[in-house]
């Protein structure tokens, strides 16, 4: 390994170009310049309110994150003998009711915009997976309340879990388990996908109408795009 | 697959077209400062429900004729849990769910093993200390063969539908039901005092996060069955998603409960399988539309992007 009295760069040190550290950066900035991962300005036509529901879709998931930490922070039974606990845990309650609320017509919105087109599938895929995942970030929340809502869910939805044979390994009637699959698991799943599904729509950008207005030039052979892989 | 052919439902030309100032970061804050409001009028509105959960105890001193009803069957294994098969008991001739030759239930087999007789009657009722007559019972239907167990158990669940609770004590009228009346009439005493509760839990520690077994006897009985039925949420009043009082649930499951409503699976033995099999279905169908062609061509077809672009498409 050679050493350098001043930072090293490519020029003064070509093993640099084969460094994996460097190549990944390199591949960060060509995916994300600045001016593409927070761009000032956006075409013409992302002009409805339709957009809204992705960033209200984002900040509701915030709310759910902050209020679910609060809770983490006093304990499962905080809630059932505090009254601030109880608002609390109506906070957390009412945002997330309010995220699936923005990010179903987020979904809508997306599916009757086609906005997969322009390689931008993965975009798709992951905001579909985002929202199952989610649903069961939410289930595994209705399980761990501890109140009779948690009983009558639990003994209602075994039957479907158990046809399913997952059951053996994910049992709705195990408080425990639940809590943690609640505050753990699928959060950092969906908080993960919720990150790489802003990037793909940051590094892709907003999806472009389709091209059937008179006067709006068909594409030309040189725009068609490539498969994606 | 350079150079294919343009497809309006898969490929996009390059914007070429005019920008717009867009403040990302404004409408970030705005929206998070909005959402917050709502999210707090919401609240102080609202709240959130948190109806007691029920208990062996509470539901044994409200109806402890029904839980004396539910405790025979745990007994004589034909209770619900006893007779469920996997992923609590061996699978018994129909009882876990099936599509064919699909029977993941069956598959993955039992990893939470409940014998209903021993975990839920004569094992807690084996902590208790200082009670011989009790312990005689025990030891005389442990003693006994099993055909005479049965004779004593179908003679008690005969009559326990009619018995009376009185002085304390479950009541049924009289019969040959060898130590049967007494281990019942134990429990059902030993539940409203809440010991029964804390039995259930043992898992030889201190501690105890795991709740299977009191839920399920719990869900054996019509006490748990009929409180949810009076809150509407029964499987068939779309239960799944709803909650108790008048709030919104889990709205997002209303296309997994709508195949509850539905025949076949609304009467089918494997109807659970079934909705799930339909549901994964077309999760995956939802997940892959950019792949499907057709599929994929609907937002097209339906025209609804003119109106989300309206702006666009009206200044060409």
């Amino acid at each position: 390994m050679s050493v350098h009295t001043d930072r090293p760069t490519s020029a003064t040190d070509p093993s640099l170009a084969d460094q994996w550290t460097a190549k990944l950066r390199k591949a960060a900035e060509t995916a994300f310049p600045p001016e593409r991962l927070l761009p000032d300005a956006q075409p013409s036509y992302v002009a409805s309110w339709v957009y809204v529901f992705g960033v209200l879709t984002l900040v509701s998931l915030i709310w759910v994150i902050v209020t679910g930490c609060v809770l983490a922070i006093m304990g499962p039974t905080w809630w059932h003998v505090s009254s601030v606990g109880l608002f609390v845990n109506s906070l957390h309650l009412w945002s997330v009711e309010l995220f699936f609320f923005f990010m179903v017509i987020h979904l809508w919105g997306k599916f009757f915009m086609a906005a997969w087109r322009g390689r931008r599938r993965a975009t798709w895929v992951s905001g579909v997976v985002t929202f199952v995942i989610s649903v069961g970030a939410a289930f595994t929340g209705y399980l761990s309340q501890q109140n009779f809502d948690s009983q009558w869910i639990a003994t209602q939805a075994k039957d479907g879990i158990n046809a399913t044979g997952a059951g053996a390994f994910f049992n709705v009637l195990n408080f425990g388990q639940m809590l943690m699959w609640h505050i753990v698991l699928l959060p950092l799943v969906v908080v993960v996908l919720t990150g790489l599904h802003v990037l793909m729509v940051r590094h892709r950008g907003v999806v472009p109408p389709f091209a059937d207005t008179p006067g709006s030039s068909p594409p030309s052979p040189a725009a068609e795009v490539a498969e994606q892989p | 697959m350079s150079g294919a052919k343009f497809n309006p439902d898969r490929d996009v030309a390059d914007w070429t077209g005019p920008y717009r100032p867009y403040d990302l970061v404004k409408e970030f804050l705005i929206a998070l400062f909005v959402v917050g409001l709502i999210i707090v009028g919401l609240t102080i509105v609202f709240s959130s429900p948190d109806d007691r959960p029920v208990t062996l105890q509470s539901w044994s001193q409200n109806n402890p004729v029904d839980f004396a009803q539910t405790a025979i069957t745990e007994l004589d294994g034909s209770s619900g849990v006893a007779a469920y098969g996997p992923p609590y008991v061996p699978s018994s001739a129909g009882a876990s769910q099936q599509m064919g030759f699909f029977a993941p239930e069956r598959w993955f087999g039992v990893h939470i093993p409940i014998n209903t007789a021993q975990d839920y009657v004569i094992g807690p009722l084996r902590t208790l200390p200082d009670q011989p007559l009790l312990t005689a019972y025990l030891n005389t239907y442990r003693d006994a063969s099993s055909s005479q167990q049965s004779t004593w158990t179908a003679a008690y669940e005969k009559v326990v539908a009619n018995a009376t609770f009185q002085s304390d004590e479950i009541r049924v009228a009289r019969g040959n039901y060898g130590p049967v009346a007494g281990i019942i009439r134990s429990l059902t005493t030993m539940a409203r005092s809440g010991a029964l509760d804390g039995a259930l839990l043992r898992s030889g520690q201190f501690y105890d996060t795991n709740y299977t077994k009191p839920l399920l006897f719990l869900a054996n009985g019509s006490y748990l069955a009929n409180l949810g039925g009076n809150q509407h949420l029964q499987g068939s009043q779309w239960g799944m998603m709803n909650e108790t009082g008048n709030y919104p649930g889990q709205a997002w499951l209303w296309l997994y409960t709508l195949w509850y409503q539905v025949q076949p699976m609304k009467s089918s033995s494997n109807g659970d399988l079934e909705v799930w099999v339909i549901m994964m279905a077309l999760t995956l169908l939802l997940a892959l539309v950019p792949f499907i062609p057709g599929l994929r061509s609907v937002p097209r077809w339906s025209r609804v992007y003119r109106l989300i672009w309206r702006d666009h498409y009206r200044t060409g």
